[in-house]
């Protein structure tokens, strides 16, 4: 690990001074950053800890909820209005990482983590995401965890969080405070598509910092939301694919629907175009498999990972089928696993 | 430049000059204090051997920057015997044989301290395993473990989530 200077921001003001000058990072949770530290992938000169700034509360906010960028990922999974109102976000964040690491990790930190593309990890290969213009070291490598979505030359890494593709799901918004004010983004579009000759430009300028995620009502969706993950084993392990899935059923009728994809792109895939196409449909396995294809329309393999892409069909077709049979009261035992049993509804 | 970590360790308050803020609390805890129950093994979070309670909650001391933990209340497995007690927790990994090695015991334990105090596990054998996931053991003693955190949960008589045992 590189040294580096450390200074603690007492205000978010004195955070965006400080993130104004080179070579900074905020410090939050600490648990993505110092790991990338450890291992080379990332070298800040100063580390700028926001741990204590007075964002670590769920506000109400327009019948919704508004989430500060410091409030621990486990505490979004125990919140109740999270669990009553929101399950699919409670569920995707509890099919990811561990307690220990779900206890520290913040929402800020959440959205803002690395890809976990091994190239990028590895500080001996060329990135054009840890080092613009050096090029994909991913390309013709080891690629079945990788994008097949949005994807271009210049970087085929997948976004790794639950967390966004339940919130793009939900309609959430990013909250942004830098030296020029404040701007919202939508969650869906925040994390930047590469381009062919890069990751494409940072999701926040120099000096910026994401404050909260505001979450809309989710009206008659509430009770009817699921979200679903295929990983290499149930526990403690990121997403082939996943996808969250919310439905508004009245009279036997979709009359909204929300999916969005994960481990396909390099921000949650939202997928408008099939929910446009299940709005009016009755809710059954013949429904969700035409949208599921719409939904994927357009996937090419970025390398030897053909598979995803019918797996992330399937995994959206069973989203839905779990989303249309109703939330469980209690979330199974193995959040959002295809393995869960009579227990996943 | 020396920095000044103030930190609480098993009831213990501490002042530490720190020349090098890229210390964790894990070095902090076997390198500063001695602690050496915590363990060092993946030193990434993948593992579980260097938990800890944070003000409660249980982290991977290997991820947690000292400095930034200025003021808190840190629990080891040093601080959880009381005299020649050990904690109930401790007692039920040894009826149980939670272990082979014991690398992974102490980090074992402070999860289960942890995951106990959350509630939300109860008596689900599932929701144990899922919940002490973080948690890896190369001797591969987990039906040890579960049956250790098991009966620990109904040692301690706090709550048990919603009380149901099925799995």
């Amino acid at each position: 690990m590189n040294r580096f200077d450390y200074a603690r921001a007492d205000s978010i003001g004195a955070a965006i001074a400080a993130a104004g000058a080179p070579g900074g990072s905020f410090l939050a949770g600490g648990t993505n950053l110092l790991d990338l530290m450890k291992i080379g992938a990332a070298a800040p000169e100063r580390l700028i800890d926001i741990s204590r700034l007075p964002l670590d509360r769920i506000e109400y906010a327009d019948g919704g909820l508004r989430i500060g960028a410091i409030f621990r990922n486990a505490d979004i999974t125990r919140h109740p209005e999270v669990l009553a109102r929101y399950p699919a976000l409670a569920e995707a964040l509890l099919s990811g990482a561990s307690a220990q690491l779900r206890n520290a990790a913040t929402t800020g930190g959440n959205v803002m983590q690395a890809t976990r593309c091994s190239y990028f990890q590895d500080p001996l290969s060329p990135c054009n995401r840890r080092e613009p213009g050096s090029g994909c070291g991913a390309l013709g490598g080891r690629t079945r965890n990788h994008a097949v979505l949005g994807w271009a030359e210049g970087c085929i890494a997948v976004h790794p969080s639950d967390m966004c593709v339940a919130l793009a799901a939900y309609d959430g918004v990013v909250e942004i405070t830098g030296p020029e004010g404040t701007r919202d983004v939508p969650m869906a579009t925040f994390h930047p598509l590469p381009d062919a000759a890069g990751a494409g430009a940072p999701a926040l300028a120099e000096g910026e910092i994401v404050t909260h995620i505001r979450l809309p009502d989710p009206g008659g969706m509430a009770r009817n939301a699921r979200y679903l993950k295929l990983r290499e084993r149930t526990s403690f392990a990121f997403a082939l694919v996943s996808a969250a899935a919310a439905l508004e059923i009245r009279d036997g009728v979709i009359v909204s629907a929300r999916l969005a994809l994960g481990g396909v792109a390099a921000r949650p895939w939202r997928c408008h175009e099939a929910e446009a196409m299940l709005v009016g449909m009755v809710p059954t396995r013949g429904s969700f498999t035409v949208a599921a294809a719409e939904a994927l329309t357009g996937a090419t393999p970025s390398g030897d990972n053909a598979h995803k892409i019918e797996l992330a069909r399937r995994i959206a077709v069973r989203a839905l089928d779990l989303a249309a049979a109703g939330t469980p009261d209690r979330l199974p035992a193995l959040p959002a696993s295809a393995f869960a049993g009579e227990d996943n509804g | 430049m020396t920095l000044t970590l103030n930190i609480t360790i098993n009831g213990a308050p501490h002042e530490i000059a720190l020349d090098d803020p890229r210390a964790t609390l894990l070095d902090v805890l076997r390198e500063r204090l001695g602690l050496t129950g915590t363990k060092k093994g993946c030193d990434r979070g993948q593992c579980g051997a260097c938990t800890v309670l944070i003000d409660g909650r249980r982290m991977n001391a290997c991820l947690a920057l000292a400095l930034s933990h200025d003021g808190a209340e840190v629990t080891t497995i040093e601080g959880l015997a009381e005299g020649d007690t050990l904690h109930p927790v401790q007692q039920a990994f040894i009826a149980h044989d939670g272990f082979q090695c014991g690398y992974c015991t102490p980090g074992q334990i402070m999860s289960a301290v942890g995951l106990i105090a959350e509630g939300e596990a109860g008596l689900d054998p599932e929701r144990v395993r899922e919940g002490m996931s973080g948690n890896i053991c190369r001797c591969a003693a987990y039906a040890g473990i579960t049956d250790a955190v098991l009966g620990a949960t109904r040692a301690s008589g706090t709550r048990t989530g919603d009380e149901r045992t099925d799995a």
